[in-house]
């Protein structure tokens, strides 16, 4: 199961500079280790010491908020695309 | 004068302190960034005496306010009227109830004075010559009046389809006007692009942290206008949800001073039914504040993706108070309210606030005995469309007394009927 995740700028220094990279995984818990395993450091930037995505980091598969899904247990399937999105604090009042 | 007390920038998530630089996210973990202070250094030298000896204006509170020096802009903004409403309370059935009437701030009538005033200070310090902003109406005519005030260049971004007084009341300080094709998430998605890209002082992006604490101003103020006490409760609007943060932490600093009492206030938010994620959020008992597209007449809330959300959400529940929304039809209806019993003419946005205290009041969350204070935060000149039709027309007469005369006993015999 070959997913494609699209990387946001601040964690590309990870990555090599690559804004996209494809990773063997069947859910997206699996997608994070895996991705850690060739990009050492990048679980921390996106869990907590709990293991839980971070408040500010948001994970979409095909265009869904992963925590509208089912969190890391969300199932990913063969071409799913994968977006990881910090949240930037903006708005008023 | 006394020094700042201001001790760093610290993540709301992670904890990572940063020094004071015009920077609101985490570069750790993505968390949004709070100007944290050193309290104990002001110990003894901040008292009620102290402040109630400064000129009436927000900056009476200044320790408190993230700025090194003097404010160089917006010196006079704030204090505003704390009205005790008491045909409201006859109306309402409760015995104590306060409004805070923001709706004539100095100069743009609306809190956002309070949040600029800062975020310009804030910016001229850090050298910016061009300010800029985000906004959903009331935030672009206060960057632009105290820009203008301040000799500082500005550029501000709103949705295209907001209400005629808040454009006019933005371009006739010869801002940078931009008008963008989609709802204020649209443009606060742009913003954070253009952040990235122009060297401005974006005050809701890249000095965010020490615009929202300008939020605290209103806060203080109430408490000191009640002779130095909190509120037992007090509703307040949310669209961000960032000034139920702020409220909440206001009254938390003076508890912590020794200026009030703690008397365990309990903060309730409002929204529009037609964008309404926090409140959705707490309603069913979640921390998960799912975005929604707004749809309402109170544009000045619309924001469906809420920035402080969650802590929005967090404070709410913590301080055991509740959140609840109201139609367009229950805002129109608090508005006009508020204006007939009080004389307030607020906006979409306070006819919300009101709508959901009244609410809150019915429902017995909000008991009917103790204090209440209503947050007010903006002038409803500014947003005559939403009540356009809804209000009486003149009657339209000759200039001649017969004419009036047959109007008067007309009434007359109505009343009498």
């Amino acid at each position: 199961m070959s997913v494609t995740v699209r990387i946001p700028t601040p964690l590309r220094k990870l990555t090599d500079g690559a804004d996209e990279v494809s990773v063997e995984a069947a859910s997206v818990g699996e997608m994070i280790d895996n991705l850690d395993n060739a990009h050492s450091g990048l679980r921390e930037r996106l869990c907590d010491e709990a293991g839980e995505i971070r408040r500010f980091v948001n994970i979409y598969v095909n265009d869904e908020d992963v925590r509208f899904l089912q969190g890391k247990d969300t199932p990913l399937a063969d071409g799913d695309q994968v977006s990881i999105v910090p949240a930037i604090a903006g708005g008023v009042r | 004068m006394s020094k700042s007390i201001v001790r760093a920038l610290k993540c709301r998530e992670c904890g990572q302190e940063y020094e004071i630089a015009p920077v609101h996210v985490c570069e750790f973990c993505f968390g949004p960034l709070e100007v944290v202070y050193d309290y104990e250094k002001l110990e003894g030298a901040f008292d009620r005496k102290l402040i109630e000896s400064r000129p009436q204006t927000m900056w009476r509170y200044r320790e408190l306010l993230p700025i090194d020096g003097e404010p160089t802009v917006g010196a006079q903004n704030g204090f505003t009227p704390l009205v005790r409403a008491v045909n409201l309370e006859q109306a309402l059935g409760v015995s104590e109830l306060y409004v805070k009437n923001d709706s004539v701030c100095h100069p743009t009538l609306s809190f956002k004075d309070r949040v600029v005033s800062v975020a310009l200070s804030k910016a001229v310090e850090f050298g910016y010559q061009t300010v800029a902003c985000a906004s959903t109406g009331n935030l672009a005519g206060s960057v632009a009046a105290n820009a203008a005030a301040a000799g500082l260049s500005s550029y501000v971004f709103i949705p295209h389809d907001l209400e005629q007084g808040k454009v006019l009341g933005a371009a006739v300080y010869g801002t940078d006007i931009i008008g963008i094709k989609g709802n204020y998430d649209d443009v606060n998605r742009l913003c954070s692009e253009i952040a990235g890209k122009y060297d401005w002082a974006f005050v809701n992006v890249n000095v965010r942290p020490f615009y929202a604490e300008g939020s605290k101003s209103y806060g203080f103020e109430m408490m000191e206008q009640l002779g130095w006490r909190a509120p037992r409760y007090v509703v307040v609007p949310m669209a961000s949800g960032s000034l139920c943060t702020k409220i909440h932490k206001s009254i938390k600093e003076f508890v912590q001073l020794g200026l009030v009492e703690d008397v365990q206030t309990r903060v309730y938010g409002a929204q529009a039914t037609g964008c309404s994620p926090i409140a959705a959020s707490v309603k069913q008992g979640t921390d998960l504040i799912r975005p929604v597209k707004p749809d309402t007449i109170a544009k000045s809330l619309a924001i469906g993706n809420p920035a402080d959300g969650y802590y929005a959400n967090r404070v709410l529940r913590e301080t055991e108070g509740w959140a609840e929304d109201v139609s367009d039809d229950e805002i129109v209806a608090a508005m006009r309210l508020l204006a007939e019993t009080e004389g307030i003419f607020t906006e979409t946005a306070g006819g919300v606030t009101l709508g959901v205290a009244k609410k809150l009041i019915e429902q017995g969350r909000i008991p009917r005995n103790e204090s209440i204070a209503v947050c007010i935060t903006g002038n409803g000149l500014k947003t005559q469309e939403a009540i356009q039709g809804k209000v009486a027309e003149p009657r339209i007469i000759g200039p001649s007394l017969d004419e009036f005369d047959a109007l008067a006993e007309a009434d007359q015999a109505r009343l009498a009927a």
